[in-house]
């Protein structure tokens, strides 16, 4: 049913630190080649001239101009945010986009899907890519079929991308519950939505980078003080008598 | 947004087709005989051809029954109903006409309001996108109506076709004139995208991704921008101006004829332009703005 749920027992979504994710890729590995089992994520030509390929989560890298500081590069992970009003499941015409009343999750039923797209123009953070394969729309799961898996050690029940970031950027829990790790991260730091004013209401946040502070002189400064002397010092002071 | 053609054809030949369909059911226009047969056909023809594009629009079109589950939330869901609903409504009617049952002309009404209605609910499947803030506005299902209404205007050969078109024509112009500062005033940016306004002014160092995905050809489609304000005023002259001139001047069916196919090709031109200039808010992602 494409009606969305009042509210849910539990919002789980992630935190993503911006301030600690390097852009290693990592998330993007691991989603695909976890979620790459059963019907799988298709790509097209993807030894070729033209690759193209369905994922799940994509890992942009931005400049940022920081005022009175240095500028910084920002890797920036950007997935599914399993939005508590998500328009892409009230506008799917079969019920094939729904989210769980139990945890929030938004998923799509593949067997319901007509691959219409009408979900993922009403989702504006590009979270979801139609399979070229299969012509359905594939989205973020949220890793649902590791985090409720008992033949799965229990470090490895949470999602792929969070599983494998070597930075520890990526953090998986629980918003519904004040004392979670994630609800504490987003209190400590600041976590915000993107895009707010789109009305969707985001479960997953993003952590800014830390202030890194005005930029420190170049370790080489002193070296570069040159003092003249001699008939070049002379010249120097000379030279800078003259006008102009 | 991708201008695709099954998308444009559909809402171009449906919208046409349902609004002629409006007027024959109302009774502006009651043929008879074998008249009756090609006019009602005409009007189904244009109606199911346009629903038969959109279908090649679909991926997975085998499921798409279940299309007609989720009427409560999706209008795309409530666009279904309301097609069928006028085409079965409908054909009783149109069986009338043909055959001279002689059934009463307000057996026609429910199902005329309805082809408004479906028309209405095309429009609402791109109005409700707020990630498209060129289209989220009440003038795009008001540009749907107007044109379907003018369109069949024009085929029935109302005297009142040409004013329509100039009223359609008007809208047009309306929802390019609202459409032009829709994304500015909806105060997107890469900085709200990714919250970096936060700390700074960002922007792209590198794309996420070297080759192209389905966002960039769906949705970040950059196409024809260069041509546009051509393309606007050839498609409001086609679709609009030059058939309401032509339907003004003594021709005959031949006149009415040229008005049709003059205004086919410029509503054409509208829809590639209503795909083609919406920018959706996920460009900004990528730098573009949509």
């Amino acid at each position: 049913m494409t009606a969305l749920p009042q509210t849910t027992d539990r919002k789980l979504g992630l935190v993503i630190d911006l301030d600690t994710c390097v852009g290693c890729q990592a998330c993007v590995t691991a989603c695909k080649g976890w979620n790459d089992q059963g019907g799988g994520l298709s790509d097209q030509d993807p030894y070729g001239a033209d690759p193209s390929g369905t994922f799940l989560n994509r890992v942009h890298s931005y400049q940022v101009a920081v005022p009175d500081a240095p500028p910084q590069i920002v890797n920036f992970p950007r997935s599914c945010l399993h939005c508590e009003d998500a328009p892409c499941v009230t506008v799917c015409p079969t019920g094939a986009s729904y989210k769980r009343a139990e945890d929030g999750i938004v998923l799509v039923n593949p067997d319901s899907c007509i691959g219409c797209g009408l979900c993922a123009w009403a989702c504006p953070y590009g979270a979801r890519e139609m399979d070229a394969d299969q012509g359905v729309m594939k989205k973020c799961t949220l890793c649902v079929d590791r985090i409720y898996n008992d033949t799965l050690p229990e470090e490895d029940r949470e999602p792929a991308c969070v599983r494998t970031c070597p930075t520890n950027a990526r953090h998986f829990g629980d918003f519904a519950d004040p004392d979670s790790k994630v609800s504490k991260l987003v209190a400590a730091r600041g976590g915000y939505d993107l895009m707010p004013d789109m009305g969707t209401k985001p479960t997953n946040k993003y952590l800014a980078p830390r202030k890194k502070g005005p930029g420190e002189a170049s370790l080489l400064a002193p070296l570069l003080d040159i003092k003249a002397t001699g008939v070049a010092g002379w010249l120097d002071k000379m030279l800078g008598k003259l006008p102009g | 947004m991708n201008p695709a053609p099954s998308v444009i054809l559909f809402s171009t030949l449906s919208g046409l087709g349902f609004g002629f369909l409006a007027f024959l059911g109302f009774g502006v226009l009651v043929p008879s005989g074998w008249a009756a047969f090609f006019l009602w056909g005409l009007g189904y023809g244009l109606a199911v051809a346009g629903l038969l594009a959109a279908t090649f629009h679909l991926g997975n079109p085998k499921n798409g029954l279940k299309a007609f589950s989720q009427w409560r939330t999706s209008w795309l869901s409530r666009e279904a109903w309301a097609s069928v609903g006028t085409l079965l409504l409908l054909a009783p009617v149109a069986l009338s006409d043909w055959l001279g049952l002689g059934l009463p002309r307000t057996f026609g009404w429910p199902g005329a309001a309805l082809a408004l209605g479906t028309v209405f609910t095309t429009g609402m499947i791109y109005a409700q996108i707020k990630a498209v803030p060129r289209w989220h506005h009440w003038l795009t299902p008001v540009m749907f109506l107007t044109f379907a209404l003018a369109g069949g205007a024009l085929l029935a050969g109302s005297a009142l076709a040409p004013l329509a078109l100039v009223v359609a024509g008007g809208v047009l112009l309306a929802l390019w004139r609202v459409g032009d500062g829709a994304f500015a005033r909806a105060g997107q940016t890469m900085g709200t995208a990714t919250g970096l306004d936060r700390i700074g002014t960002p922007w792209v160092f590198e794309p996420a991704h070297t080759a192209g995905n389905y966002l960039l050809r769906e949705m970040i489609h950059l196409v024809g921008r260069k041509h546009a304000q051509k393309l606007r005023w050839i498609a409001l002259t086609l679709a609009a101006i030059l058939p309401a001139l032509v339907l003004l001047l003594p021709l005959g069916w031949p006149g009415l004829a040229l008005a049709a196919v003059l205004h086919l090709a410029g509503v054409l031109a509208a829809r590639w332009l209503f795909f083609a200039e919406a920018e959706h808010v996920v460009g900004l992602y990528y730098g573009a703005r949509g």
